[in-house]
């Protein structure tokens, strides 16, 4: 299914580009793994669920460019979200903030794995303490059926 | 005339299926043997009418009639003509006709197979199968009909998208649609049981099979959904957490949950409730990414035309039997009391961490998947949830099954000794120990989690080694690898599908952990170093004529560094698909087994060159072979004798006409 948003994204660009051109790469390496990084959890906001990182779209390459700069300029990893951030919005952030009901969204599943593990606990002590179930004999139907199927 | 005849036939399935969905109920309410038995053949000419019906519409397919409009939009004369097949069901109509015969397929099934089952649970099973495709029915006749014919019919069609002109398009979906439609099988299974109120061993051992097979092709269909994706998107990604492929990992994991629970249900009468409601759940995320995939609430681009009104009829239909099912089950879960006992540390235990488990991992890809919809609605904020989040908050359920994964396969039931298993584990643990520490000492300066993912799918698969071995008993060699060929398939079953968890996890944290990547302007003739690769651009040769593309094909040479020997001559291509006016990258793969090298050719360089990007990929096809090894693993599970046996008496059982009582 990704393929069909690729390819209709496609089409909407005569040539796409790949993604991280030579002549963005930094010539420090660990800046550009840096850039890399940052890119990786950026979206790319013309195309579908998509991150500056892999994206062929002209306006990815300019927020990677951006990027670069100000890594460069001397911004710290935070500060070069940051100043994104400003400029198009949390929408831009793949990896939500946790700032305000966002919270729910990271907590949602610790609360939930935590109640389940309660619930859990309380129905396998339960089951360990029920009292052994008294054997229900068959009765002749059941009986007859079993062994039909037994004698294969 | 054809055409008007499938489209009749659709028509009368229909019918059919609303016939089915109430006679046989009001039969078992009353405990009326003829209206009953009624099901049974209406299932199987619900089948047969949908198989005529897509059959029409393929024939219109593949003589190319272009009066139908669905025809005109999806084919063309000059087609091949295995994607004149395969173009029935790459697009929106065609496709849901597939599902639906897929779905009565299904039911069709119950019906021939069913013959153990008691009388009332099998008329309720298939009245309340058949309720579903009386909905996709009318889903199609109303809203998304194939067999539309338009007044003034052209003389060629649009043709297909040449992208889904790839041999991919031809199995990924009908996997997938198995998959998704075979966990129906469970619903109606759990709606009938709780409409019968009753649940019991047996039902565990008749709803598992239909889960187990239905896993089995969703793992595939994602499978090759991964793989097509990573060799034809030409960045080597294969996983993107996209929301149309969550739609197809929720169902994936929840149905692996009912699988181990219902397990619990068949041997210790225990996790009855819980077995259903998953059975209910894990239908329920399969409309929700029928939901997902064609309403186009969640992805604004998509290829199956998203329309709002269909958007809705399916929101309907998923409220209608989610609604349904969840107030049924709230009404008569309290009555379904568990029987088993068992101790605090046990095999049934450890399938509750198990379910647990997934079930909360499963819930972690729904809330992100959903979440920017509900952040929009609710909380006026308009932001995104993409691979960072579900890495961040998915992994974590990964790495704690995969601890616990093989702790829990070795425990006995009833009572078990945490300290015995532990024990009889820690072979797999040193071995884990030493590929971790390995993984950390090869690669120094690399992220931690690698090493831990190393660790533990040597853990995975180690520990399923030892629990199959540990299944043969006491005794010398030669007499443990005879009992070795004796067990029960379903224990191979197990320990085939668990090392295949092991395996794809290893491709998967080696590709992501290990990766070398390299991007540059390669100039003709001027070879460099990537890894442990010497990459040499040999020649680009332009304006290549392929069939119905144009392209520039590059001839990339890779060489072993160390002994200068050749190991592949690569083709990477862009081409350009002029009709459609498209531009595709092939990307250059040479598989491997320890690795892949994966080339891609990017734009001419003003000062010559081209752009090339190079990758190094570990173990990357680790990932889609445990994939298949998983499915295998299911495969043989599937074929242990306690289901044949039971396929075997419903031959030898007068399968009409038997009073319930």
């Amino acid at each position: 299914m990704r393929v069909l948003a690729a390819l209709i994204l496609s089409l909407m660009l005569a040539f796409p580009a790949v993604a991280v051109q030579p002549d963005e790469v930094l010539p420090d390496p660990v800046m550009e793994e840096r850039a890399r990084d940052i890119s990786a959890g950026l979206r790319c906001i013309v195309c579908r669920n998509e991150s500056i990182d892999e994206s062929h779209a002209e306006l990815a390459r300019e927020l990677r460019l951006l990027v670069r700069d100000r890594l460069v300029q001397g911004d710290s990893d935070e500060e070069v979200v940051a100043y994104i951030v400003d400029r198009y919005g949390e929408y831009v952030l793949l990896s939500p903030p946790m700032r305000g009901s966002t919270i729910a969204l990271w907590l949602a599943a610790p609360v939930l794995l935590l109640l389940g593990l309660g619930l859990s606990v309380v129905y396998i002590r339960r089951r360990a303490g029920a009292p052994a179930p008294t054997e229900v004999a068959l009765n002749e139907d059941e009986a007859a059926r079993l062994k039909e199927i037994l004698r294969e | 005339m054809i055409v008007e005849l499938g489209h009749f036939a659709l028509i009368l399935a229909f019918m059919v299926a609303v016939f089915q969905m109430i006679v046989p109920l009001i039969g078992a309410h009353q405990n009326r043997p003829g209206w009953m038995a009624v099901a049974e053949p209406a299932a199987t000419t619900q089948f047969l009418l949908t198989a005529f019906s897509f059959g029409a519409l393929t024939y219109a397919f593949v003589t190319s009639d272009f009066s139908l409009s669905l025809v005109i939009a999806n084919s063309h004369t000059l087609k091949p003509m295995l994607y004149k097949v395969t173009g029935v069901w790459g697009n929106h109509e065609g496709s849901l006709l597939l599902w639906v015969l897929i779905l009565t397929l299904f039911g069709a099934c119950a019906a021939w197979f069913g013959g153990n089952l008691p009388p009332t649970l099998k008329a309720r099973v298939l009245a309340v199968q058949s309720s579903v495709a009386a909905a996709f029915f009318a889903f199609i006749l109303f809203t998304s009909n194939p067999f539309l014919r338009v007044g003034t019919p052209p003389f060629d069609g649009q043709d297909l998208n040449p992208l889904l002109q790839d041999p991919g398009l031809a199995f990924h979906p009908p996997f997938l649609y198995l998959g998704y439609v075979g966990l129906s099988m469970a619903f109606s299974f759990a709606v009938a049981a709780l409409i019968e109120g009753r649940v019991d061993a047996a039902w565990g051992r008749w709803v598992r099979p239909w889960t187990l097979a239905a896993w089995v092709f969703l793992t595939i269909g994602i499978g090759l959904g991964s793989w097509w994706a990573y060799y034809e998107l030409g960045w080597g990604g294969f996983w993107f957490w996209d929301p149309v492929e969550n739609a197809s990992f929720m169902p994936w994991l929840i149905a692996a949950a009912l699988l181990h629970s219902a397990i619990v249900v068949e041997k210790r009468e225990a996790l009855k409730s819980w077995s259903i409601l998953l059975a209910i759940l894990a239908f329920g995320f399969s409309l929700i990414g029928t939901f997902i995939v064609r309403s186009g609430v969640l992805t604004s681009v998509h290829a199956f035309a998203n329309d709002p009104e269909r958007g809705v009829f399916i929101l309907m239909i998923l409220g209608f039997f989610m609604g349904g099912a969840l107030l049924l089950f709230a009404l008569r879960a309290g009555a379904m009391e568990a029987k088993g006992v068992f101790a605090t540390v046990s095999r049934e235990s450890g399938l509750v961490v198990n379910n647990l488990l997934l079930a909360v991992s499963t819930f972690v890809v729904f809330i992100g998947t959903i979440w920017p919809l509900i952040a929009e609605m609710f909380f006026d904020r308009t932001l995104s949830v993409g691979p960072p989040f579900f890495n961040a908050a998915f992994t974590p359920f990964v790495f704690a099954l995969a601890v616990a994964l093989p702790i829990g396969a070795m425990l006995p039931w009833k009572r078990a000794s945490l300290g015995k298993a532990v024990r009889a584990l820690v072979p797999a643990m040193v071995l884990a120990l030493a590929t971790g520490l390995l993984a950390w000492a090869m690669f120094t300066g690399h992220s931690a989690l690698a090493p831990i993912g190393v660790a533990l799918s040597t853990w995975l698969v180690a520990g399923a080694a030892v629990d199959i071995w540990s299944r043969t008993g006491r005794g010398g060699i030669g007499y443990r690898l005879g009992r070795l060929t004796r067990l029960p398939r379903a224990d191979w079953g197990k320990t085939i599908a668990h090392a295949g968890v092991g395996i794809t996890m290893f491709g998967i944290v080696t590709l992501t952990g290990y990766q070398v990547e390299d991007i540059r302007v390669a100039q003709i003739g001027e070879p460099y170093q990537v890894g442990a690769y010497e990459i040499e651009l040999v020649r680009v040769d332009e304006n290549v004529r392929g069939p119905n593309y144009i392209s520039t094909t590059a001839t990339v040479a890779v060489r072993e560094i160390e002994t200068g020997r050749l190991v592949s001559e690569m083709h990477p291509e862009r081409r350009i698909y002029p009709v459609a006016g498209m531009p595709t990258t092939e990307a250059g793969i040479n598989n491997g087994f320890t690795r892949d090298v994966y080339v891609t050719l990017g734009d001419p360089q003003d000062n010559g060159g081209w752009a090339v990007r190079t990758w190094i990929k570990p173990f990357a096809n680790w990932i889609w072979g445990g994939t298949i090894i998983m499915a295998l693993g299911g495969f043989f599970s599937l074929s242990d004798r306690r289901y044949r046996v039971a396929a075997g008496a419903a031959r030898t059982t007068p399968t009409e006409g038997v009073p319930a009582e």
